[in-house]
């Protein structure tokens, strides 16, 4: 199974987490794993996710995810796996 | 599993040092194109680049998408014209309709440049050959988006120096001809000396005759996140600067083969293999000049700049080589002038000279490229410069290119815009000391003693 990871950086605000679970949810999007972290007031979350079943096309899927950021002023990214297994893993 | 830091490293690198794949280059025969009639061949070519090239554009869009990796150009090599057009053409003029051609298709599949308006004439010139070349200049001002080449030597059949000779002619014709703006042509033209078949950056790509049908070749980039990893290192010893040079190279490189496999998967094309490539772009933070300053030079140009070149092309091509299954085309640091901001401040600041350039291309993958000279220089320096690089790619068994732009009307210390990824340029000096007794001698320069290896 090929998953999706999806990461949120930006300055943290109340509903971050809610806003982006609702939409996946909406998406038949499951999510897998979460890691979360706050430095600084910067809010940084990476989400591991499963899009295979999705009900929407992976490039709506991206479009949407990077709306709902603007509206809530974070930034949130929706890549396939296979970048950072390439780029990190021999 | 993977984790937060290595997600994290990897979109800082494309956010903020500008990590992206410059280029998928579809390579495309044309050699089942060919007619003696010219109409036909004209159709053949149109059609047979739209069948295959049609979906090019969309579906880099599609994967850059997918990874969230910038892919900033998609483009199309040919089969080298002067061979498709050998049987259909009798004039110059021919030949430049078969450049209307692919302008057209370029345009209407949407790739930003298409290669290939090429003759191979490192020993010799077929009539054809040379007819293509002599109509390289109103080719090039009459289309937008056609690049062209022109190998004049190699190390196995020693240097053309009548096609050296006519070349350094038709840069001057090509110049006067797109003097309204800058003499642009110039900037799609580059003289080759052992020039690789699977190049996929312009514009020196074209598509060998010892490829097959199609085949998808893809040039990644990154001098920005060099850049950063060495600024990590400060004061480090060689070995550490070294290892941290080859580390980010591999990474880089694996993002090129990950977008090339995707690419090839999705349009049903081969992988041809990927080009391990710094390659600059104008903005800020992409420069290889930046990567020269950051190993310890306060200018590039300045006394060791060759060794620090040196020491970055071999271990961009340490890091890439175990990254990608196949690797070829130029595969190395590229020196561009006008498309490097580091490298533009320097020559503004005199740190930078065409004759270090030209020691630097000794060392790395390319040549004297993006070079504006005042628009007064003869042909024959031309030609004489063209002879002197060629000459370092035949002896060093490399490839080694040209592309200099004589700027009609302008003259040292004046700057050229030629917009986009061509960045601009300050107008260098050159020797104008007379090499016409030389360059007008005809004939070849023979193969060097260490080409015979049978």
């Amino acid at each position: 199974m090929k998953k999706t990871i999806i990461t949120v950086v930006g300055k943290d605000t109340v509903g971050i987490i809610a806003k982006v679970c609702t939409y996946l949810a909406e998406k038949q999007v499951n999510i897998l794993d979460i890691s979360q972290t706050i430095v600084q007031g910067y809010f940084n979350m990476m989400m591991i996710v499963d899009a295979n079943n999705a009900n929407t096309a992976f490039d709506a899927l991206v479009d949407d995810m990077e709306k709902i950021g603007e509206e809530i002023g974070v930034s949130i990214k929706v890549q396939h796996e296979d970048i950072f297994d390439s780029m990190h893993r021999i | 599993m993977i984790n937060i830091f290595e997600v994290n490293e990897t979109n800082k690198m494309i956010e903020q040092d500008n990590l992206d794949v410059r280029t998928i280059t579809l390579g495309i025969s044309l050699l089942d194109c060919i007619s003696d009639d010219l109409d036909t061949l004209n159709n053949n070519i149109y059609n047979k680049i739209k069948r295959l090239a049609s979906n090019l554009v969309q579906t880099g869009e599609d994967i850059s998408k997918q990874f969230g990796i910038p892919i900033v150009n998609k483009r199309i090599s040919v089969t080298p014209i002067a061979l498709v057009g050998g049987a259909a053409c009798k004039t110059p003029d021919d030949f430049v309709t078969i450049a209307m051609t692919l302008d057209k298709v370029a345009k209407e599949v949407g790739v930003n440049f298409l290669g290939g308006y090429s003759a191979l004439v490192n020993k010799g010139m077929t009539p054809a050959e040379e007819m293509l070349i002599r109509s390289i200049p109103k080719a090039l001002a009459s289309t937008e988006r056609v690049c062209s080449s022109v190998n004049v030597g190699s190390t196995k059949t020693g240097l053309n120096m009548d096609a050296v000779k006519l070349m350094g002619e038709m840069i001057v014709e090509t110049a006067t001809l797109t003097k309204e703006q800058d003499s642009l042509g110039c900037a799609k033209l580059v003289v080759f000396c052992n020039a690789p078949d699977d190049n996929p950056f312009m514009a020196g790509a074209f598509h060998g005759v010892t490829e097959a049908d199609a085949i998808i070749n893809v040039g990644v980039s990154g001098p920005g996140v060099v850049k950063h990893a060495l600024s990590k290192v400060r004061g480090e010893n060689f070995e550490v600067l070294c290892e941290t040079i080859k580390k980010t190279a591999f990474k880089v490189t694996r993002v090129g083969q990950l977008v090339a496999c995707e690419a090839s998967k999705r349009l049903g094309i081969p992988f041809g293999i990927v080009d391990l490539s710094l390659a600059p772009t104008p903005a800020i933070g992409d420069s290889v000049a930046d990567i020269l300053e950051e190993i310890g030079l306060e200018r590039a140009g300045a006394p060791g700049t060759t060794a620090a070149l040196a020491l970055l092309n071999d271990q961009v091509k340490k890091g890439g080589v175990m990254a990608s299954s196949y690797v070829g085309g130029l595969s190395g640091a590229f020196i561009p002038v006008s498309e490097d901001q580091g490298m533009i401040d320097a020559v503004k600041e005199g740190a930078l000279t065409i004759e270090k350039l030209e020691a630097m291309t000794c060392v790395c993958s390319v040549g004297l490229d993006m070079i504006a000279i005042p628009g007064d220089t003869k042909a024959t320096t031309i030609s004489g410069i063209i002879a002197d690089e060629a000459a370092i790619g035949m002896i060093n068994q490399k490839t080694t290119a040209v592309r200099l732009i004589p700027v009609i009307g302008k003259g040292v210390g004046e700057i050229v815009e030629f917009g986009g990824l061509l960045g601009y340029a300050p107008i260098m000096p050159v020797n104008n000391f007379s090499c016409d007794n030389f360059v007008n001698r005809t004939g070849r320069i023979p193969a060097p003693i260490h080409s015979f290896k049978n």
